[in-house]
């Protein structure tokens, strides 16, 4: 379908189609089985100019929007999401420098960023604090030109293997919500350290970690913005990352039909290929459906987002309900459709349909989004004072 | 430092067929690409060219389209680009197509190293560089696999032989062919790819060039294609297993069978 995008909308989407095709499709299984990070695709895809897809040019990065970011993200998740998660993560954790980060601190970490140089990772969630991001229980507490930062972020992605991170600490318990705020660490920030490995159901190739900090100094000027608006910093971060993730949905979605109706075309039963048969077609009519219903949702909602619309949070939640559910069904389904075969290792779709299941669970599960869209729902037909029946 | 990458569009190998009746090749439906070799051409340039402030020029002789391999080569990295196209260059053998290389690199002047595949994935001659750098009266090294040191007069490089290895100092300018060990051509990037997208391509003709007809093209041939064919299926192959020992003694026995002389 052709969705106007402008010539370097499609140039992204072809570099990063080839890198998925040539560079990605060969290792994925391997870097799956052994849980390797991907380094050299994240060498590869820094070359290519594609980490700073959405920074400003006088930052370093290619001066484009969300949907730029989201084309590249998609083709890379056709190939594996596990790779295409370390490669958006590095985005969620360059968010909150870019929205609110000091001239000083985004000249000094987004230029490296924006070039692959370093990865950036977020640091937000807790044993305690999932869904309930209020419970935050790690704290940062002033001392001269330093904040002392004390506790323990779980389920990082790209932990240990980043440089920069965002991370969310308590500067004022006393003042609830407005009690939270957002530092830069370096990795090798004294008192800054990783817990193991997390080993995953699926997205084996990216990294998660625990990151622990005990009396972590770090110098004051990291304070993003200033003390008291973590909240909305991270608010205002999902708001621009969740399309990204739905554009991983959408290019998992994407695979797994691709794989599902070759598959289908050459598999003959009964002496027929599978294809041939309604059952077969359905399944496969009803994954194209879903995911270019996805795609499309995806694209408005980037190019809508790039202009900061008062809807954000709600439109950004669609993005990731949609997509994560498509991709949980269509990856079902394309396991479905190859049968014994697709429960096989031999073929990609298990690991698709392993992988899929991240999609309804992180960066705020399906549940919260759902949350999100009915309180917004709320408000917006508060504001309404005309009847519709 | 000024390097010239010499390149060829091939129709991609994977894909090609011979049409069974005139004995050509189906290039209908067959992408095409850029030979293989001379990817590994490019990106010893760039590897020079990351360490250095060289300027890099790629050149190819082909029809128009060969533009496509040209805007390729641009979105990896490369500077320059300039297409030798010409009806007069239709039908030349390595002769005439080493003739129209190293007239462009004289029109180019100030070249200080020439980079080639080893050989091109449809004709497999692994002419075109050696001739080349015969042509331009300057020392040439093949199947080079890694580019050992630089400097402003010399290149030490080594080369694989079926022997071994053996490492050369080449005095500049020189030519060097390029085999596959000397490291994965590298994506294009972004940056790079909406240059080249934009990229003006300088066509030389054989009359740019200073070239007269006879000397290129069919005319300026020594060797023609008269008939291609798929060489008949000769005698049956045995696949011998197990372990050297076994081996060994199997193929002996077999040779002693076909009453081998001497055994």
């Amino acid at each position: 379908m052709d969705y106007f995008l402008t010539e370097e909308q499609k140039m992204i989407q072809e570099l990063s189609a080839q890198i998925a095709k040539e560079k990605i499709r060969p290792v994925r299984a391997q870097l799956d089985e052994n849980e390797e990070f991907p380094w050299e695709i994240m060498r590869i895809l820094a070359q290519a100019d594609l980490f700073g897809l959405y920074i400003p040019e006088e930052y370093g990065g290619m001066g484009g929007g969300i949907l730029e970011n989201c084309l590249a993200i998609e083709q890379v998740a056709q190939a594996c999401i596990g790779i295409a998660t370390s490669f958006a993560a590095s985005g969620l954790g360059a968010y909150p420098i870019l929205l609110y980060g000091s001239e000083e601190l985004k000249h000094r970490y987004l230029p490296d960023i924006a070039s692959g140089k370093r990865l950036s990772a977020f640091g937000l969630t807790e044993s305690g604090a999932g869904s309930d991001v209020s419970s935050i229980q790690t704290t940062a507490v002033r001392d001269g030109d330093h904040y002392i930062l004390n506790g323990t972020k779980q389920w990082i992605t790209n932990g240990g293997e980043a440089e920069i991170y965002s991370v969310l600490a308590i500067t004022d318990r006393s003042k609830g919500p407005r009690g939270a705020s957002f530092f830069v660490v370096e990795k090798g920030d004294p008192g800054f350290s990783f817990g193991k490995k997390e080993k995953k159901l699926g997205i084996r190739a990216s990294a998660t970690r625990e990151l622990i900090f005990r009396d972590c100094r770090v110098p004051a000027d990291r304070l993003i913005g200033r003390e008291g608006i973590g909240f909305i910093i991270a608010m205002k971060t999902f708001d621009k990352s969740r399309p990204g993730i739905g554009s991983l949905g959408v290019g998992l979605s994407q695979g797994a039909l691709d794989i599902a109706v070759e598959y289908a075309r050459k598999r003959v039963q009964f002496g027929k290929p599978i294809i041939s048969f309604q059952a077969i077609q359905h399944k496969l009519a009803d994954m194209a459906i879903k995911t270019e219903a996805a795609r499309a949702l995806i694209y408005c909602s980037a190019r809508h987002m790039d202009t900061d619309p008062p809807d954000a949070s709600k439109v950004a939640a669609m993005c990731k309900v949609f997509t994560g559910d498509t991709a949980m069904q269509v990856t079902t389904e394309a396991v479905q459709v190859l049968g014994g075969y697709g429960y096989m290792q031999d073929y990609p779709v298990e690991k698709m349909m392993r992988d899929a299941k991240i999609l309804q669970i992180y960066e705020g599960t399906n549940e919260i989004q759902r949350n999100i869209i009915g309180q917004e729902l709320n408000k917006e037909y508060g504001r309404i004072k005309e009847s519709f029946f | 430092m000024h390097i010239v990458v010499c390149i060829k569009q091939v129709p991609d190998a994977k894909n090609v067929r011979i049409d069974p009746d005139t004995h050509t090749l189906v290039r209908q439906g067959v992408e095409s690409i850029v030979n293989p070799f001379d990817l590994f051409a490019v990106e010893a340039a760039l590897k020079i060219k990351d360490a250095s402030n060289a300027r890099i020029t790629v050149i190819t002789m082909g029809p128009p389209q060969a533009e496509e391999a040209l805007r390729d080569v641009l979105s990896r990295g490369v500077d320059d680009a300039v297409l030798l196209s010409d009806r007069a260059f239709a039908g030349s053998d390595t002769w005439a197509t080493s003739t129209v290389l190293a007239a462009a690199i004289r029109k180019l002047g100030n070249v200080d190293l020439i980079f080639c595949g080893k050989q091109a994935i449809d004709g497999d001659t692994a002419q075109v560089g050696p001739e080349t750098a015969t042509m331009l009266d300057i020392p040439y090294a093949t199947f080079v696999k890694k580019i050992e040191s630089l400097d402003e007069r010399h290149l030490k490089v080594t080369r694989q032989t079926d022997e071994g290895v053996e490492v050369w100092k080449v005095p500049m300018p020189a030519l060097i062919t390029v085999i596959k060990e000397m490291g994965e051509p590298r994506m294009p990037s972004l940056r790079h790819k909406m240059r080249a997208k934009k990229a003006e391509i300088s066509v030389w003709g054989a009359a740019d060039l200073g070239l007269d007809h006879e000397a290129v093209g069919l005319s300026g041939s020594y060797t023609q294609v008269v008939r291609v064919f798929s060489p008949s299926r000769r005698g049956n192959r045995v696949m011998i297993q197990g372990s050297v020992e076994e081996q060994v003694e199997e193929l002996y026995k077999l040779l002693k069978e076909a009453k081998v002389p001497g055994l």
